[in-house]
């Protein structure tokens, strides 16, 4: 059996990010695009809670359980892609920081009925210098928009890809995916050129 | 693997019944560096004497290599109790983990995108 072999090295794993507002399809796309069943995993994160509960002054600390979703793809028997989906609501921004340690890109997940709650993930992936892609999710009845009116919308720098999608579907979820490696793939041939 | 109720000590929609840090006798800090993506195998030794239940699922559930957050997952506890339970089973033999290498997070790493690109195209 393999794991008995102690030479024999564990596959690579690589993560990648699923992120935008509460509601816009994360776990819709990782479920799309993943082999198993969506699993949740849950954090417990100690904060210091300081203001509205806090007696005479004294600064508590308060353990939060977050949770979070992640599918996985197995693209070859030594290779293992895994998306996380990025706690939706802002209050958990600090699990980001956790979350996007060791990944090597993300799908900014938008939703062209409510574009400003994708704000917050742009502006992380942004500071921390993580490559992302804008994939819009195209749900019913919304208003349709070119994907240039999105990227002025966001204020995004000329180099970010905006991809419509439907999150409920495998190929097209796949194609962000696709569209998210040779994003990263550009631009490390070009940074390898200087 | 399907981790059944009765195993996990779930009642439905309750949850667990042992509140997450009594797994651990209290611990909150592994004694092996794992992360999320960290993967797990079973060595098939190592001294089973001391292990908890946890432990055995724990095990079980790595019996081919798996990733720290499936592992929490399907034991439905919080990914930090899981690791302590894991530098349990890697301390006394009974498996070996490996964090993810630096060079699958490099970006830089043309040859390692190049893979996932080729891969992810034979799924459209």
């Amino acid at each position: 059996m393999a794991y008995n072999d102690f030479s024999n090295p564990f596959p690579t794993t690589v993560k990648l990010l699923v992120a935008g507002g509460f509601g816009v399809g994360k776990t819709t796309f990782i479920g799309s695009v993943s082999e198993i069943e969506p699993l949740t995993t849950e954090e417990i994160i100690t904060e210091a809670s300081v203001g509205i509960d806090s007696l005479d002054g004294v600064t508590g600390k308060t353990t939060t359980t977050v949770a979070f979703d992640f599918g996985r793809i197995t693209l070859s028997q030594n290779l293992i892609l895994y998306l996380f989906g990025t706690p939706g609501q802002d209050r958990f921004w600090f699990m980001w920081d956790e979350l996007s340690t060791g990944a090597l890109g993300a799908v900014v997940l938008a939703d062209t009925r409510r574009l400003e709650s994708c704000f917050g993930a742009v502006d992380f992936f942004e500071s921390r210098g993580i490559r992302f892609v804008v994939a819009v999710n195209e749900f019913d009845g919304a208003f349709r928009y070119e994907p240039d009116e999105i990227r002025a919308a966001l204020d995004l720098k000329p180099h970010v890809p905006v991809i419509m999608c439907d999150a409920r579907s495998q190929r097209s979820a796949t194609a962000v995916l696709v569209s998210l490696i040779q994003h990263l793939l550009e631009a490390a041939m070009t940074s390898s050129q200087h | 693997m399907s981790v059944h109720g009765d195993e996990a000590w779930l009642d439905g929609d309750a949850g667990r019944l042992v509140r997450p840090y009594a797994v651990t006798n209290g611990r909150t800090s592994a004694t092996v560096q794992l992360d999320l993506l960290s993967m797990v195998v079973a060595t098939g030794g190592g001294t089973h004497n001391s292990l908890e239940p946890d432990h055995v699922q724990a095990l079980g559930l790595c019996l081919r290599p798996a990733s720290v957050a499936e592992i929490a997952a399907r034991l439905r506890l919080p990914a930090v109790v899981t690791k302590v339970l894991i530098s349990d089973l890697v301390d006394c033999g009974a498996a070996r983990a490996a964090s993810p290498a630096r060079s699958s997070s490099d970006t830089s790493n043309q040859v390692l995108l190049e893979r996932l690109l080729d891969g992810l195209q034979r799924l459209l």
